[in-house]
């Protein structure tokens, strides 16, 4: 752990130095951090990555509990212990220009290694909501339009409704939708990206114990196998929004 | 050749060291062993397998509490057939012992899912889910009832030769009277104990935390009631007892064998910490040595009252 910056009063970054994930890791994939030998709290808490630049990469999260906390105070120095990389991170094949970046609160967290990747060979668009303009998180991302709940910062409504409004402009492009945030947020994009016909790549979330599979503890709806659930940990965290029940 | 014998039996079934890993926290092996070389250990458990396959809960399956964690899975599974020709491939590669776990609503669900895998030489033993707290049918309701537990046993003993280990459940008065039970039928162990029953509730939304309501308790914080069940067993029965619940290190594997556990199952450290099965067999090892155990087998019930 190398440095801990507050990107406002409730998000913070975390830089760490692994040179091991770095290379390897993949935009949406993420890592399972056990935050303390101790018994409580139990288990890793998983965090999508957030960037990468060189040897270091970047964490991104808020105080929901006790293990995020945790980490918060963690004297810079410590050492982290990571398992990870884990999950299948973003698909970013297909016939598109313009990658259309959405985001709801922290769902910001991926798109900034996002953004690095694809920046130089597609266009990008990002629409971040928030429900006020504190949970508007636009750390390192490009050509950016707001959305807030309250209309406390940029457009008032959700980012699904800010998407609505540019209709005409994403529908003259080539796009591809990479999207992250809370369950309503992707509820409501899921319907928009089928009735406009869009491409769309979602991260998801759920609570796990282990994130590579074996306690099962994370099923997620599938559209076409309806026998057997999918696991965000293994089967994810990144799915095509169509493929999945929201 | 190590210098301590760590091996250990199981009715018939020698293993090379106590550590197994535990059913429902090892999935079909292959996960588990990019992170722990499976041939050292002395055993793995499958996941439960039923018939059909069963799709399990919706989510929310699983909540942390302190020192634990609260998990209804409902016993999802590939089921026999998938399990035989897409699982053993892969899980025939390696030289430690492969125990099936089964789960089943009925008793002739229970002795066919038997007879099918009894076919496959893979297999070297049995063990009877008959404790799980999660689903409606089956699972705690013959986990609760002795009657139902020597039935099960005594059908299942008929179609399998190899050895029966009967898993049983915590969520009784007297855990004694079942492993006496499961012994009395033909059992060559019992595994104690699956998880205890348990709920959380989140305070502000008064909903439960899990989809099921109620889940199956387990880790560091249900280790002195699996301790007390133990040693209640090895006082009363005389049947090798492999013991289950919340063991962190290789010390908690000392403590489950002084209390009268013939080997041991590893199971919510395999989420937190999956290298630590093989770890845990290293250190057992140095253990032995530092403390002039020859056997480990010596400190099977060694307790000193």
């Amino acid at each position: 752990m190398e440095e801990i910056i507050e990107l406002n009063h409730h998000i913070y970054l975390l830089k760490v130095f692994s040179p091991e994930l770095t290379y390897i890791i993949k935009p949406g994939q993420f890592l399972n951090i056990r935050v303390s030998e101790r018994v409580y709290p139990l288990l890793r808490r998983p965090f999508s990555v957030c960037d990468v630049q060189g040897d270091h990469l970047y964490l991104m999260f808020n105080i929901m509990g006790e293990g995020t906390s945790i980490l918060a105070h963690k004297p810079i120095g410590s050492n982290l212990d990571i398992l990870g990389p884990l999950g299948n991170g973003f698909n970013f094949d297909g016939d598109y220009e313009t990658a259309v970046i959405v985001a709801g609160g922290l769902g910001a967290a991926p798109f900034p290694f996002v953004t690095r990747i694809l920046d130089g060979k597609k266009n990008i668009l990002s629409f971040i909501g928030g429900r006020t303009k504190d949970d508007v998180i636009t750390y390192n991302l490009k050509n950016v339009k707001e959305a807030s709940d309250d209309g406390s910062r940029g457009f008032k409504g959700n980012v699904v409704q800010l998407l609505e409004k540019n209709l005409e402009q994403l529908k003259s492009k080539k796009i591809k939708i990479f999207a992250c945030g809370p369950t309503a947020m992707l509820r409501a994009l899921k319907d928009f990206c089928i009735k406009q016909n869009i491409e769309c790549e979602a991260s998801t979330e759920c609570a796990m114990a282990c994130g590579f599979g074996i306690c099962q503890g994370c099923p997620i709806e599938s559209t076409s196998e309806k026998d057997h659930y999918l696991l965000v940990c293994k089967d994810g965290p990144v799915f095509n929004i169509k493929d999945v029940v929201i | 050749m190590s210098k301590v014998d760590l091996s250990v039996k199981i009715g018939s079934l020698t293993l090379q060291n106590p550590i197994m890993l535990a059913s429902g926290t090892v999935g079909y092996g292959n996960e588990m062993a990019e992170f722990t070389d499976l041939n050292k250990l002395g055993g793995i458990v499958t996941k439960s397998l039923s018939l059909k396959p069963r799709k399990g809960n919706p989510p929310q399956r699983i909540v942390e509490t302190p020192a634990g964690m609260l998990n209804a899975i409902g016993l999802a599974n590939v089921g026999v057939e998938v399990f035989l020709k897409e699982k053993i491939p892969f899980l025939k590669q390696f030289n430690v012992p492969l125990i099936c776990n089964i789960a089943a609503s009925t008793i002739e669900e229970y002795v066919e899912c038997t007879k099918i895998l009894t076919e496959e030489d893979t297999i070297k033993a049995f063990e009877i889910n008959v404790s799980c707290p999660n689903v409606k049918e089956g699972g705690l309701s013959f986990g609760n009832d002795v009657k139902a537990v020597a039935k099960i046993t005594e059908r299942v003993r008929a179609v399998t030769q190899k050895p029966l280990i009967i898993k049983l459940s915590p969520n009784v008065s007297y855990i004694a009277e079942f492993a006496k039970t499961a012994k009395e039928n033909g059992a060559d162990a019992v595994s104690a104990i699956n998880t205890l029953v348990g709920a959380a509730f989140n305070i502000f939304t008064r909903k439960p935390k899990i989809h099921n309501v109620t889940g199956g308790l387990s880790g560091p914080a249900i280790k002195p009631v699996a301790i007390a069940k133990v040693f209640e067993i090895s006082r009363q029965v005389d049947i090798p007892i492999i013991g289950i619940g919340g063991i962190m290190d290789w010390r908690d594997v000392i403590e489950f064998m002084i209390a009268g556990s013939s080997a041991v199952q590893i199971g919510t450290l395999n989420f937190i910490d999956p290298s630590a099965p093989g770890k845990i067999v290293n250190q057992l090892e140095e253990h032995c040595i530092k403390n002039g155990v020859e056997k480990i087998s010596s400190l099977i019930a060694s307790y000193q009252l």
